[in-house]
């Protein structure tokens, strides 16, 4: 696909193997025109469908999507990565799931991509692999300086902002409202932090997603309802920590 | 990529760049033309060359985000934008005469004429807050006129989007604007609350009206400051002559606490529409300002400066909406009005910054030359406003949330239409006559409102009396919507 042909990108974080609500938001991101799929890490983890999940994405991405490693990804692999309890009750549980080829698959993940003047990442840009979360305006100013990206786009955290930052170096930060387009002014520089797919913390349980439009480069956030007493029993029959299929309602 | 130059002539993104029109502190404007825009352009340049004020880059900016969202008449239509990369600018309507800054000369002007501007400017700000934006910088030269009369809002560099990220948020330590009009709010760096613009709004009447700015021209922060603690001279003490209803709505709108001012540009709006309505308060009769006692507890109170939780501008405005119950005197409606009361009543009880007009229709005859007494010799326009009064009185409500009103119509429909879009009425309540020969003759006055209106309605019935059931028809036929 050409460079130009891509007008709408669609960009989902924290899909956490939620099979309901990331093809919720599939079906959504592809009636508003995707022309490109950007996943930003973090397909497994949580949720009840890590297979599901994992197929979808090297799907995907065979399709022409991108997609970075997150650290729930990267835990597949490692055991090093420090979590706690009920993460690493799932991350244990997951890979018992996933076969060879899905983990070398998550393993292989680049940490960002750089497409055009934007950067794909799942968390900090400053330092990919330390997964630090950005969650002021100074924890966002450290990732923009750390690179040349017009628009950083990452997730991890679970609930939506968008940060910018003046010629000056004066930042703003923001809580986008759901389908309003925010115009990424050309002359400061942006972040914006996704929502998550598949565990929602903002305390809307509504899946998130955003689309960005490359010709008007204007950032939309959507939110997504989906069936989430499904999603719920799913983590429940796995035998999951009943704590991960609770939250899900209420998003918290 | 090198900057097309700014002169006479030149060409921008197929503008046509003719005379430069004005040189203000923060840009610059242009009249300019393209072949397929009939209506006359203005293009605004910032200005950013070096040495210049930030200020002018962010505010720009906003005006960029803000203007093309932006429409209704109350607001330049905006044609284009050019991004810092290249040229910035943006390219909207020319709104042709003056601002009301060339008024400042005449001051102090007619109460009616200045009833009249504020009314204007209050609808104006109505339709803003309604578009998700606080203005911030209303004065006089932010205003315009059209030729048909509505107020154009101008300037909206220093103005807030509740959906749009601010960037004006953390970008200068002094709240910036213009410091006569600033309300008091802004100087704790408050810029969510639409009821600063209600500020703004009373100064300009105060000072249309008496020639002096309620609070000076101090631009030093503790100059600005001293209006968190320190009133006005009350407008009576500068002009004997001054209408306490017109005091008692400038004093509100100058309240140094938003809560205390209306809750919504539309109530005010609504109250400059009708003076022999508003409730006159303690302070339509002050002479003086407040004791130097009450001024230092002010002073030395800290509740006014607490850093306060983010409103929500679109929820604020839901929570004080103008609701019109439209009541039938005449023919013994007794349970028809108890049930748009106990509707009423639910109402005002879930949203108390809610205000009520009450209406009633005196029919007209089509032919008849009408008589304002009846047989008996009374008025009927003062009956029906005596009943309608007491119909009220049941609600308990305060008098700033009531008013009474007897539109004199031939079409009953039309005159509930033409008052709820005057007086921008949020929610009409209306009941719904039941089995009337003369409904059916006619047509339903409460079908035509829940049909035409702009706003909601709730078109209201009594409690149904139970019936014998009706034997089933033979055939299905499509339900009839009544209302």
């Amino acid at each position: 696909m050409a460079a130009e042909e891509v007008v709408q990108l669609a960009l989902f974080a924290d899909i956490h193997a939620n099979r309901q609500a990331f093809s919720a938001c599939l079906d959504v991101a592809r009636s508003r025109g995707a022309d490109r799929i950007i996943c930003l890490g973090d397909y497994v983890g949580y949720g009840g469908d890590p297979e599901w999940a994992v197929d979808m994405v090297m799907g995907l991405v065979e399709g022409g999507a991108l997609a970075v490693r997150g650290n729930h990804d990267n835990a597949i692999g490692t055991a090093a990565e420090s979590m706690n309890a009920q993460a690493q009750a799932a991350i244990e549980w997951t890979r018992g799931r996933l076969s060879a080829t899905q983990r070398r698959f998550l393993a292989e993940l680049p940490l960002e991509l750089q497409d055009d003047d934007r950067l794909y990442v799942h968390s900090d840009a400053s330092n990919p692999a330390k997964w630090r979360y950005v969650q002021s305006a100074s924890d966002a100013a450290r990732s923009m300086l750390a690179t040349a990206a017009n628009v950083t786009f990452c997730g991890h955290i679970h609930q939506p902002a968008l940060y910018s930052m003046s010629s000056a170096a004066k930042m703003t930060s923001f809580v986008p409202t759901a389908d309003v387009p925010v115009q990424l002014l050309g002359g400061r520089r942006w972040l914006a932090v996704l929502g998550s797919v598949g565990q929602p913390r903002d305390g809307n349980p509504a899946a998130c997603f955003a689309m960005f439009d490359t010709e008007a480069r204007a950032i939309t956030y959507c939110r997504v309802p989906y069936d989430v007493e499904a999603a719920a029993a799913r983590i429940r029959d796995n035998g999951l920590p009943r704590w991960l299929a609770d939250r899900l309602p209420t998003g918290r | 990529m090198a900057r097309p130059s700014l002169v006479s002539g030149a060409v921008i993104d197929g503008f046509t760049i003719g005379e430069r029109v004005h040189r203000g502190g923060m840009a610059t404007l242009w009249s300019v033309t393209r072949p397929d825009i009939a209506t006359p352009l203005l293009m605004k340049i910032p200005l950013i060359s070096e040495g210049e004020d930030p200020a002018a880059i962010v505010s720009f900016e906003m005006e960029q985000m803000i203007l093309p969202r932006l429409s209704g008449p109350h607001v330049p239509a905006c044609f284009g934008t050019g991004d810092f990369a290249r040229q910035p600018y943006v390219v909207i309507e020319r709104i042709p005469g003056q601002t009301l800054y060339s008024r400042l000369g005449e001051l102090p002007l007619g109460f009616e004429e200045v009833r009249e501007i504020g009314g204007k400017v209050a609808a104006a700000l109505a339709d803003l807050h309604r578009q998700n934006v606080i203005h911030h910088d209303i004065k006089p030269s932010s205003v315009m006129f059209r030729g048909s009369g509505e107020a154009v809002l101008i300037d909206f560099g220093l103005s807030h989007h509740n959906q749009l990220p601010d960037l004006l948020q953390e970008e200068f330590r002094l709240p910036f604007g213009t410091a006569p009009y600033t309300a008091p709010e802004r100087l704790l760096g408050l810029r969510d609350d639409p009821r600063s613009d209600l500020f703004s709004l009373g100064v300009l009447l105060y000072f249309f009206t008496t020639g002096v700015r309620p609070f000076g021209e101090s631009e030093s922060m503790y100059g600005m400051r001293r209006r968190l603690w320190r009133d006005p001279h009350p407008p009576r003490q500068l002009r004997a002559d001054y209408p306490p209803w017109l005091q008692e709505i400038v004093l509100r709108c100058l309240e140094i606490e938003p809560v205390w001012r209306y809750p919504t540009a539309s109530q005010l709006a609504f109250e400059l529409a009708h003076p022999d309505q508003v409730k006159l308060t303690a302070r339509s009769e002050r002479i003086k300002r407040d004791p130097l006692g009450t001024v230092l507890r002010r002073r030395f109170n800290s509740g006014l400066t607490q850093p306060r939780a983010k409103s929500d501008l679109a929820a604020q405005l839901a929570s004080g909406p103008i609701v019109a119950v439209a009541l039938d005197i005449g023919e013994a409606p007794g349970a028809l009005n108890e049930a748009l009361r106990v509707t009423a009543e639910r109402i005002l009880a879930t949203l108390p910054a809610a205000r009520l007009a009450c209406l009633n229709v005196l029919k007209l005859g089509r032919i008849t030359i009408d008589r304002t007494l009846d047989e008996a010799g009374n008025n009927k326009h003062i009956e029906r406003l005596v009943a309608l009064k007491h119909w009220a009185s049941q609600l308990k409500l305060d008098d700033g949330r009531l008013s009474v009103h007897v539109l004199e119509a031939v079409d009953p429909a039309s005159a509930i239409l033409e008052f709820a879009t005057a007086n921008q009425v949020d929610h009409i309540v209306i009941g719904a006559r039941q089995n009337s020969r003369l409904r059916t003759l006619l047509g339903s006055v409460s079908a035509k409102v829940a049909a035409e209106a702009a706003c909601s309605v709730t078109v209201v019935r009594p409690p149904r009396p139970a019936r014998l059931q009706e034997p089933e028809p033979a055939e299905d036929e499509p339900d009839e919507v009544k209302a």
